[in-house]
């Protein structure tokens, strides 16, 4: 088996001075730029919105990010924070407790979310009211550290989420891998359950959890909410091509680049004359990104 | 270790993968990720250096002190490891949360550099049986994204290698001796470090074994394997840890594995400080700036 691995630096270390420091065009638009601390307006007039601080009759930011006005309403939207949810946002999320009819659920906001028993579908997609018998197999439906997809139901009053799956798109995922990139990068869109060419579905959660899976053929049947889970080993092609996007997707997050499908499938393109792992690497990360932003420019998307 | 949790199916796709050669960003069982190496970091250590092995920040600084040699090796300095798990780190560390990750860690490197042919400790003797210099190297951990043991030792040969001891001078006077320390800052001792042992992990995972696994990796693993190898391929100290049970055929393979990847970190991280040093003084440190 490690005969085939062709030898070619199998350690890679290298001098942070060597580093080429990216230069990333930065348009004009973002001029209304801030950091911590920064004096917004010494006008008295505006109202206090998220990310902002009264002193000394001034309004101060308290994050780095980007100002925006909505007539009296000064807010800074954060560059890197943690994932604040709307209705109707797709999240992926890890279970880390079962509780008295309710999962805890983990989706990187500041609080941890909630799915209701009550807003799951059952194996086999059966709607019905919950019985105690329900109640006492949770833990057979969802454990803990299984991973969801799942969207916002509602938005408690302190900021908690909480989650339904009662669409067979969502539930539980299976074996693929899981990504984390920040919440800004990925926007609201109409959709964001893909099934990608290159023969790997993701799912972009709004919460920065990115899934990869190898694509299942329709006929066995993906919608099933999950229950049924495929424990078969996934051929070397499909791991590959799932591991090229994850290395792609990973090094447009690195460079501040919005996900989106048509943008990923780019640098996936892009990263075509590359092995695998080697996309990892600095210089190539570099020039990907840099075919890919050219191509955006070009085609317009 | 530090925990993530994993569901089933994602645990299975792991083993899979490595069982196949492909781990899940593309890497091969024997390779390592991209490591990023700083030193001379800290302005007011007598060492220092910073690593970056994917989202694993450790930064290492070196202090010398005078101090009395052990009344059983006279003629010997020594080497004190102190590792810290930043809280910054991961919520885990959080008050007395790191401790026993620390001492794994500080425990290990000092097996490893316990070996006379490794590191010189009768270089760090100034006056036999009454004063040497003792090396407090501290290791703290800053970011964790996996193998933070083979971090640590890449980041403490490195600090070593970093490490200018000023020079003293032991002069008689009437029956009492006198120390005098240099304070000519390019009148110093360096160590030898051409020998010094990295550690390397091999994490057994399914029936196969990987190097440099990563956090995700290190949550399917039940049994992993460390090993200290020098540049020439000698082991200094082995440790195996973890709830799994290892074969002795096993074990051997993986420190066959272990010593080849063990030389191969050794002699490019030599590579790489040494290049890092003939850029000199106009080299700009670049820091924790990204």
């Amino acid at each position: 088996m490690r005969g085939e691995i062709e030898s070619n630096m199998a350690v890679d270390i290298r001098l942070a001075g060597t580093r080429e420091t990216t230069k990333r065009a930065v348009p004009d638009e973002i001029a209304n730029l801030v950091t911590p601390g920064d004096v917004i307006t010494s006008d008295t007039g505006f109202m206090r919105g998220h990310g902002t601080y009264m002193e000394d009759d001034k309004l101060h930011t308290s994050v780095a990010g980007v100002v925006e006005r909505v007539n009296k309403l000064i807010c800074v939207k954060p560059v890197k924070t943690r994932y604040n949810g709307e209705v109707g946002d797709v999240v992926i999320g890890r279970i880390i407790e079962v509780g008295q009819r309710r999962w805890k659920v983990e989706t990187h906001s500041k609080l941890d979310s909630i799915l209701m028993l009550s807003s799951v579908n059952l194996p086999g997609g059966e709607l019905r009211r919950r019985s105690e018998e329900d109640e006492k197999m949770m833990r057979h439906y969802l454990k803990e550290g299984d991973l969801i997809s799942a969207e916002v139901q509602s938005v408690f009053s302190d900021g908690a989420l909480s989650l339904h799956t009662r669409s067979l798109k969502y539930g539980k995922l299976g074996q693929g891998t899981l990504l984390q990139v920040s919440p800004s990068l990925v926007k609201r869109r109409k959709t964001h359950f893909h099934h990608l060419p290159c023969g790997a579905s993701m799912i972009l959660g709004n919460n920065g959890y990115i899934w990869l899976c190898p694509t299942v053929s329709e006929e066995t049947g993906t919608e099933t909410g999950g229950y049924d889970q495929d424990l078969q080993p996934v051929t070397k092609g499909d791991r590959q091509t799932v591991a090229r996007l994850r290395n792609c997707i990973l090094a447009q997050a690195a460079h501040g680049m919005m996900l989106f499908d048509t943008g990923i499938l780019y640098t996936y393109e892009a990263s075509l004359k590359y092995p695998v792992k080697d996309i990892m690497k600095p210089e190539v990360m570099t020039e990907i990104i840099e075919i890919t932003n050219h191509r955006q420019e070009v085609e317009g998307s | 270790m530090v925990d993530v949790q994993l569901s089933d199916a994602e645990k299975i796709y792991i083993l899979h993968g490595i069982q196949d050669n492909c781990r899940e960003d593309g890497r091969s069982c024997e390779d390592y990720r991209h490591l990023e190496i700083e030193s001379n970091v800290v302005s007011n250590t007598t060492g220092s250096a910073r690593v970056r092995l994917a989202n694993t920040e450790i930064l290492v600084g070196v202090k010398a002190e005078m101090g009395n040699p052990a009344p059983e090796k006279p003629d010997k300095g020594r080497l004190e490891f102190f590792v810290d798990c930043s809280a910054n780190a991961t919520p885990q560390f959080e008050g007395r949360g790191g401790e026993e990750l620390a001492t794994e860690i500080s425990n290990l490197l000092s097996r490893s550099y316990d070996c006379p042919s490794c590191f010189d400790l009768s270089s760090l003797c100034v006056l036999p049986g009454q004063q040497c210099w003792i090396l407090y190297i501290d290791v703290l951990l800053l970011e964790c994204g996996g193998n933070l043991f083979d971090a640590s030792s890449i980041a403490v040969k490195a600090a070593l290698f970093n490490t200018r001891i000023p020079k003293v001078t032991v002069r008689e006077d009437e029956g009492h001796t006198e120390l005098e320390i240099s304070d000519d800052p390019y009148d110093v001792q360096r160590l030898n470090v051409q020998s010094v042992p990295c550690i390397v992990t091999l994490s057994k995972i399914g029936h196969s074994h990987v190097v440099d696994a990563s956090q995700r990796e290190e949550a399917c693993c039940l049994a992993r394997l460390m090993i200290g190898v020098t540049e020439k391929g000698t082991i200094t100290a082995m440790k195996k840890e973890g709830s799994g049970s290892l074969d002795p055929a096993s074990v051997e393979d993986m420190m066959e594995t272990g010593k080849k990847v063990g030389q191969d970190i050794n002699i490019s991280l030599t590579c790489v400080l040494k290049m890092e040093e003939r850029q000199g003084v106009k080299r700009q440190t670049i820091g924790f700036l990204r």
